[in-house]
């Protein structure tokens, strides 16, 4: 039991509690308005936004998985990387467009967007029930990160002193976030993001000198792990894969409704912007994360008799506090322990507002009471993300991690066929409503089809092998299915304008997406 | 936006094409999936893209400059 390691989690963890409920003071606002309490009344600058997009966007899990999948795969795990890369030219460029004509029209989701845009409410029910599917399973992996540095610093893992830990920081967690709303993960984020850089940046100063340099620690790899397998005359292989995880990942990764919520909370297009080139900061920490899984390997971690235990109960998500038990006093454990359960809270309660916006909006608003006051409406909310963590939680406590690992997998497949209907509606109103919904429904189902039976098992990963001709051709299943998606919607559109298929009216006009 | 001229609005995509590069640059797996030239002790695949995390940042900067009054 590493007492001194939990004192430090403890202390940090009390700190950033009260920061999540004094939060609701900060540029006050009335949070009895859904756009208050779910987007902190839109009020956010530059810096704020950089700590509450950095902490949204790399969360606990981004933090223990990446290492693990670099410990286990090598180099493939490093498409983190190049996905954090091409992520922010698509955001300076497509994400002030939907920030403008979002508050404009006081859209809070990317569904109420594509209402607004086609006119078709089925429509806007496909995107918010793939958000709320894809973001949910998400939540669930920020509390497996929460619950394997509680692990780690000793606490019992089985019965009910097990998941103990874990409840009451989920209670802190929905007590805050119901009272203040985004403000809370936000003013959190702040510290959450401080911790990260600190742990990170020592981390990878200390633990190179402990181990002899870079050389070493890259020579202690083995040479199947360290590079990319080349491709041979039948088969791309782990290029492919690679560069198509890259790109799939990045343009699902600012569709989801954590993201978007983020971007929604800015008070400036310009903020959106100046963040596009800032972020970038977090891609550079991600890099050095991921090079922990190196680092992992080269201190024989997994050979360590004192983690065997560890590594049998979470497999090689416990790599990272294994590196950090490993090389640093308890003290720093403590502290860097607390960097990543803090690192779960951010975008566990920015995920449940996100979903609590899209089903207060988009289905109960929409469909249920059409005519709910502003508080009703916020009323609603604040219960929904209170119900969605409460799930998270059951789903993390009562049944076996791969469901969780599984449904995010799925996920991210899911999330990218909203693209359509959302990125390139936002250029252009071309495609027809009806010809985006089956375009979603079909790339739903290849997507759903390929992660199926890809692997050797079913849902054990979203690379699929396509053939086409005699080469094969393994491709992150996402972008398989999206480019199925856009094809089908395109045809489509083209034989619903040839009978004469309705398309509604647009809500927006042209200089709404500049203002 | 009122009074700016339909040629310049022709070109202002222009502006944006530097956002591109990394896009080829990292998704071009080949062209850096070698050990040499290491840079300290780290292979070419992996100071590469740490690299172009921050030559992207400095492109975007650049594009956020030159396109702040093309709205």
């Amino acid at each position: 039991m590493n007492w001194i390691a939990l004192a430090v989690f403890v202390l940090l963890f009390g700190f950033v509690t009260i920061l999540g409920f004094a939060a609701s003071h900060w540029r006050r606002g009335d949070l009895d308005l859904l756009h208050e309490w779910g987007l902190a009344g839109r009020r956010f600058g530059t810096l704020v936004t950089w700590f509450l997009l950095g902490g949204d966007l790399y969360t606990a899990y981004t933090f223990i998985a990446v290492p693990a999948l670099v410990f286990g795969a090598g180099a493939i795990g490093f498409f983190a990387v190049p996905y954090t890369i091409i992520v922010y030219p698509i955001v300076f460029v497509v994400f002030p467009r939907l920030w403008s004509v979002c508050r404009h029209h006081g859209y809070i989701t990317a569904a109420d967007f594509v209402r607004g845009r086609f006119d078709s409410s089925w429509l806007a029910l496909a995107i918010a029930v793939t958000g709320l599917f894809a973001t949910m399973p998400y939540i669930a992996l920020q509390l497996v990160g929460l619950q394997v540095v509680i692990g780690a610093m000793g606490l019992p893992a089985t019965g009910l002193a097990g998941d103990l830990p874990l409840v009451i920081a989920f209670v802190i967690l929905a007590a805050f976030t119901y009272t203040s709303g985004l403000r809370a993960p936000a003013s959190i984020a702040i510290v959450k993001d401080i911790l990260i850089y600190v742990t990170i940046i020592v981390a990878v100063v200390v633990i190179p000198i402990n181990l002899g340099g870079f050389g070493k620690i890259f020579a202690a790899v083995p040479p199947a792990k360290l590079l990319l397998a080349p491709p041979t005359a039948d088969n791309l292989g782990a290029y492919s894969a690679f560069a198509t995880l890259a790109l799939g990942s990045a343009l699902a990764l600012f569709l989801y409704p954590h993201s978007i919520t983020g971007v929604l909370s800015s008070n400036s297009r310009h903020v959106i912007r100046r963040n596009a080139a800032f972020l970038p900061a977090y891609s550079f920490v991600l890099g050095l994360i991921a090079l922990l899984g190196f680092m992992a390997i080269a201190a024989g971690v997994d050979k360590a008799p004192e983690f065997a235990d560890y590594f049998k109960r979470y497999g090689s998500n416990f790599t990272v506090p294994a590196l950090i038990l490993n090389q640093f006093p308890a003290w720093f454990a403590g502290f860097a322990f607390a960097a990543i359960g803090i690192g779960a809270l951010v975008p566990a309660a920015i995920m449940s507002i996100a979903t609590a916006n899209l089903f207060t909006r988009n289905i109960y608003k929409e469909y249920v009471n059409r005519d709910c006051t502003p508080k009703q409406e916020a009323q609603m909310a604040k219960i929904v993300s209170l119900i969605v963590k409460v799930g998270a939680l059951a789903f993390i406590i009562f049944l076996p991690l791969q469901y969780a690992i599984q449904l995010q997998l799925l996920g991210g497949i899911w999330m990218s066929q909203t693209l359509p209907a959302v990125l390139i509606g936002l250029y252009t109103r071309w495609l027809h409503r009806w010809a985006l919904l089956l375009g979603w429904a079909s790339g739903i189902s290849l997507g759903t089809w390929m992660a199926a039976t890809a692997g050797k098992t079913a849902f054990s990963t979203s690379v699929f092998p396509l053939a086409i001709g005699g080469l094969t051709v393994p491709g992150y299943a996402a972008l398989y299915a999206l480019v199925l998606n856009i094809a089908v919607s395109v045809v489509f559109t083209v034989l619903f304008d040839l009978v004469g298929v309705g398309r509604g009216r647009d809500s927006t006009a042209p200089a709404d997406y500049h203002v | 936006m009122a009074g700016q001229s339909s040629g310049k609005r022709r070109t202002a995509w222009l502006w944006y094409l530097p956002l591109v590069l990394p896009f080829i640059a990292t998704l071009w797996v080949p062209f850096y999936s070698s050990l040499e030239p290491q840079w300290n002790g780290i292979p070419f695949f992996y100071w590469y893209q740490f690299l172009w995390i921050f030559i992207s940042a400095a492109l975007t900067l650049f594009v956020y400059f030159t396109t702040n009054g093309k709205n």
